[in-house]
């Protein structure tokens, strides 16, 4: 035989690591880019502003990510849930004080918080029972549709219980931090809001917890089992209906964390649904399966996002960031159609 | 009994492969035309202007939205933004050669759109599935904010608006406010019958074919020779061309002007989405039944609950339609997910053996 | 099963001589390997059956021959050219068509429309006349449902041309699939490369045999050589370790 047979270049670094290099390559741009501009003040204003706009396309993100892998549903509706979570927890709030004619306080404010969870609740189980169940092994297209209808569903009723104007959250009732502190840091001077602050340490504590539920206890094994394989975990009993509605309300009460932070730096109304729709460019980013990369694309969408509005957004007349997300989102994917965590996919046919 | 197709050989190919094979249908579609030729002469001018006109500009980007995502089942969140590419091109030719005809340049503004469209459609290459239907969104967004921040396209309008000046054909007022909405209508039914023949042309083809057998399963058809890249990209220019044509005719014959970017907003995109779920996915007729529902519905709920004695106000019809249309579109997922244009076919076999059950 | 090469006048190699050839092949994914340096070739109007049991990696070896897949190592030569990164589509319009184990035709379309694209290749009419649906696009649709007729009249399912594909049960829906992958090549009596799990019908068909297994080759030559084989034996029968 003649054929030369030459083995394939083995790649340097592993994938995960070469990922982790474009990351850093590209806050190393945005880096360069500040260091040029050479604007301290707004610079650690602006980073500072889109890591907190980061945690909370993040914490969609991570709903998002919930549901898609127990049920393999992608659940575009998680942004809405987001607002209409919030929605309910500020609406219940004024319906108890102001026609029920209950004082104002923590104590409503804590029972308006059981009533928005418990609506999640009902939700994630209507979802299971009216949306999921009859279409069980629908493809993924057919499935986005239909949450595209829920999320046109939940926008309408939303609307239609609690009125479409736009609401205050219950911030201080809940006993949220409000007021903010002057920091001087990297050369620059940075306003940082409290409830920033909060907001960051809430979602790392959840974060967290959702960890130590998934690895440690009995159902977050079973959920961990559904994600690998639905077929397996049917045949050693889990039952699948069950792990459904665990999840959805999972990320319903994750949304409504996220909610009541969201509403408190803007007031909760519908409006915030571009808003919601953008933590769907994270995924893009980080994966539609990996929680790591819904943290970390949630990052860098936010910080990204943040900067270029701040440093570019004039150069194109502003109001850049509606769409620099996506784009954002778009060039990784140009380089790694799976995500950044995504596995790649081997097709077998 | 009338509906039968028994007695008609068809003794070519040509004959067998003709859209409307059966005899009685095409004496229904006949009909069907000369209805909607009388029609606005039948009806009051409030029928027209809520109605008839949206659903007619409407059924196009419909139409479109269904050759890619119900004949090429690629999903796409961003219509409404390619409808505005059209609307803002056609707004743009006019303005800087007023002396060609207003139709000429509707029709040319979807190929505006098309460009748009294929640029938008090349992430394509790389992504498959859901990860697209993401990368819609930056279409939608990004045109959403070009129409809001780049003036030149409304020609530095102060308001930021585009406002649709006078244009006429064989001297009578065909856009603009002087113009008669019956000959408006008559202008929209006439690009809506010409673009429906291209589009069903297109997908009984080849093109339609390779289409539909990417929908259907990708690999094998990469193995009958389809390029995939090449008619995904075509399923994005077509798609995209019939979207612009229905923004320029959204705009020049039934709103008559635009607000700076709100009208080609996300929900826009949304019921197009919609209007094509409940119409039926990959059916020509399905588009027509789902336009009309997306533009009924709203009008009826509205005007005619008062009208029997249900007390509903204007802002709640809007979002009781939003519940409906939502509700409605799992339910059709659900149960019948070729939608209304379904439901037609089993009412035509129906009335193939009326009056026996089978 | 693969069909290669549609005629012999168009190739220019004889039959009996190497039509297609693969030479040292190793397949990779991640760190499993599928196959590993299997070498065998093609002639031209024979009848080659790949066989091995379960998971042998005869899907593999279609699917590199094929262009879903890229070895790592080793080269396809086909008519005497070796392959560089071959697409599907360019494997399909230089001659070799496939079936697959699943039935994987396109549902949501008719008996005919499936069968018509198998034509796609030789139909060429661009998207203007395809909008009219006149003149040239017309004369070319006609052309091709002949031949089409041709086939579904071959294979007898003139009654289920206009039926969605999806709603008919299997055994018609393989012979939809035959029908469209005879459409691609149009001639009868082209090489089939024949991937079984059945060893009666691969030793009453075949011309000559590959075996694998885990990926490697374990022995290759005419039906009775390879049916003699201890190491065949052994891996249908299994042995004691």
């Amino acid at each position: 035989m003649s054929a030369v047979t030459s083995s394939a270049p083995k790649p340097l670094l592993s994938p995960a690591v070469m990922a982790t290099l474009k990351v850093l390559g590209v806050f190393g741009a945005i880096a360069l880019a500040i260091v040029l501009l050479d604007l301290p003040d707004l610079l650690v204003q602006t980073l500072w502003e889109g890591l907190v706009a980061g945690v909370l396309y993040a914490l969609i993100a991570l709903g998002f990510v919930l549901i898609f892998k127990a049920s393999g549903v992608f659940n575009f509706a998680q942004g809405i849930m987001v607002v209409f979570s919030a929605l309910t927890l500020v609406g219940s709030y004024e319906i108890m004080t102001q026609r029920m004619g209950l004082p104002p306080g923590t104590v409503v404010a804590i029972l308006a918080v059981i009533v928005a969870v418990a609506t999640m609740f009902v939700l994630a189980w209507l979802v299971e029972r009216i949306v999921l169940r009859p279409l069980v092994n629908q493809n993924d297209i057919i499935m986005l549709m239909a949450t595209v209808g829920l999320t046109y569903f939940l926008i309408g009723f939303g609307e239609y219980v609690f009125g479409g104007n736009p609401k205050v959250m219950i911030t201080s009732q809940l006993g949220l931090p409000v007021g903010s502190t002057q920091f001087n840091i990297l050369g620059g001077r940075v306003n940082i809001q409290h409830l920033d602050v909060a907001a960051a340490v809430i979602a790392s504590v959840m974060i967290a917890g959702l960890a130590f539920f998934f690895q440690y206890t009995r159902i977050g094994r079973a959920l961990r089992a559904v994600a690998d394989s639905h077929k397996a975990a049917l045949s050693v009993g889990i039952s699948l209906n069950q792990i459904w509605v665990i999840v959805w309300f999972t990320a319903g009460v994750v949304a409504l964390v996220t909610g009541i932070m969201w509403g408190a730096r803007s007031d909760v109304s519908f409006a915030l649904e571009i808003i919601a729709l953008k933590a769907l460019s994270v995924l893009i980013l980080g994966g539609f399966t990996s929680v790591p990369g819904a943290i970390v694309g949630g990052l860098i969408i936010g910080i990204g996002e943040k900067m270029g509005e701040g440093y570019w957004g004039p150069l194109f007349g502003g109001g850049i960031e509606t769409w620099l997300a996506y784009v954002i989102a778009l060039g990784f994917l140009l380089f790694r159609p799976q995500g950044l965590f995504g596995e790649k996919i081997i097709e077998r046919i | 009994m009338f509906y039968r197709e028994t007695g008609q050989f068809k003794t070519n190919y040509a004959d067998d492969m003709a859209i409307f094979p059966i005899r009685q249908d095409r004496i229904g579609i006949a009909i069907i035309i000369a209805i909607a030729l009388i029609l606005p002469f039948m009806v009051s001018d409030f029928v027209l202007k809520t109605i008839l006109l949206p659903f007619l500009a409407l059924s196009v980007a419909v139409i479109g939205l269904n050759i890619l995502t119900g004949y090429t089942g690629l999903i796409s969140l961003g219509s409404a933004g390619f409808m505005g590419v059209g609307a803002y091109a056609c707004y743009k030719l006019t303005t800087l050669f007023p002396e060609v005809n207003i139709i000429i340049w509707i029709f040319a503004s979807g190929f505006f759109a098309a460009a748009v469209g294929v640029f938008f459609g090349l992430p394509s290459l790389r992504i498959k599935g859901l990860y697209l239907a993401v990368a819609t969104l930056a279409a939608q967004f990004f045109l959403q904010w070009a129409f809001v921040r780049i003036p030149w396209l409304f020609n530095y309008n102060p308001s930021g608006a585009i406002e649709v000046p006078l244009r006429t054909l064989f001297g009578m007022p065909i856009t603009g406010p002087t113009a008669e909405l019956e000959v408006k209508y008559l202008i929209c039914l006439g690009f809506v019958i010409g673009m429906t023949w291209l589009a069903s042309n297109l997908v009984h083809g080849r093109i339609g074919r390779s289409w539909m057998a990417v929908r259907d399963m990708d690999i094998a058809a990469e193995l009958m020779g389809i390029k995939l890249l090449n008619a995904k990209l075509m399923a994005f220019a077509v798609s995209s061309f019939f979207c612009g044509v229905s923004g320029a005719l959204f705009v020049f014959l039934y709103l008559g002007g635009a607000e700076a970017g709100t009208e080609f907003a996300i929900r826009l995109s949304f019921l197009i989405l919609f209007a094509v779920i409940i119409g039926g996915t990959g059916s020509m007729i399905g588009s027509f039944f789902g336009t009309a529902f997306i533009v009924a519905l709203p009008t009826i709920l509205k005007f005619g609950a008062p009208a029997i004695g249900i007390a509903i106000t204007g802002a709640t019809a809007e979002k009781i339609v939003l519940m409906i249309i939502g509700a409605l579109t799992i339910y059709l997922l659900i149960v019948e997910p070729h939608g209304l244009a379904r439901l037609w076919q089993i009412m035509k076999q129906k009335l193939r053996v009326w009056p026996f059950p089978y | 099963m693969l069909h290669v090469s549609p005629n012999a006048a168009t190739t220019g190699i004889a039959k009996g001589e190497v039509l297609l050839s693969v030479e040292n092949v190793s397949l990779r994914f991640g760190g499993v390997k599928a196959i590993s340096d299997v070498s065998f070739d093609i002639r031209k109007g024979e009848v080659r059956a790949i066989i091995g049991p379960n998971g042998a990696g005869k899907t593999s070896m279609l699917n590199c021959i094929n262009g879903f897949y890229f070895p790592q190592e080793g080269h396809i030569t086909y008519k005497g050219v070796r392959r560089q990164k071959v697409r599907p589509h360019e494997a399909a319009s230089s001659g070799i068509a496939r079936t697959f184990q699943n039935v994987a035709l396109f549902k949501g379309m008719t008996t005919l429309d499936n069968i018509m694209t198998g034509r796609t290749l030789k139909m060429h009419t661009g998207l203007f006349w395809q909008l009219l649906r006149h003149g040239p696009a017309m004369r070319e649709e006609i052309e091709h449902r002949r031949k089409v007729e041709d086939i579904i009249d071959f294979l007898e399912i003139q009654a289920i041309r206009k039926i969605p594909v999806g709603k008919l049960p299997y055994g018609l829906q393989k012979r939809v699939e035959l029908g469209r992958a005879l459409a691609v090549n149009q001639t009868f009596g082209t090489t089939i490369a024949l991937i079984e799990h059945d060893m009666g019908v691969v030793m009453d068909l075949s011309d000559r045999v590959v075996v694998l297994e885990y990926g490697r080759k374990i022995a290759d030559g005419t039906p009775d050589v390879v049916k003699a084989d201890q190491k065949v034996i052994d891996a249908y029968l299994g042995v004691a370790h």
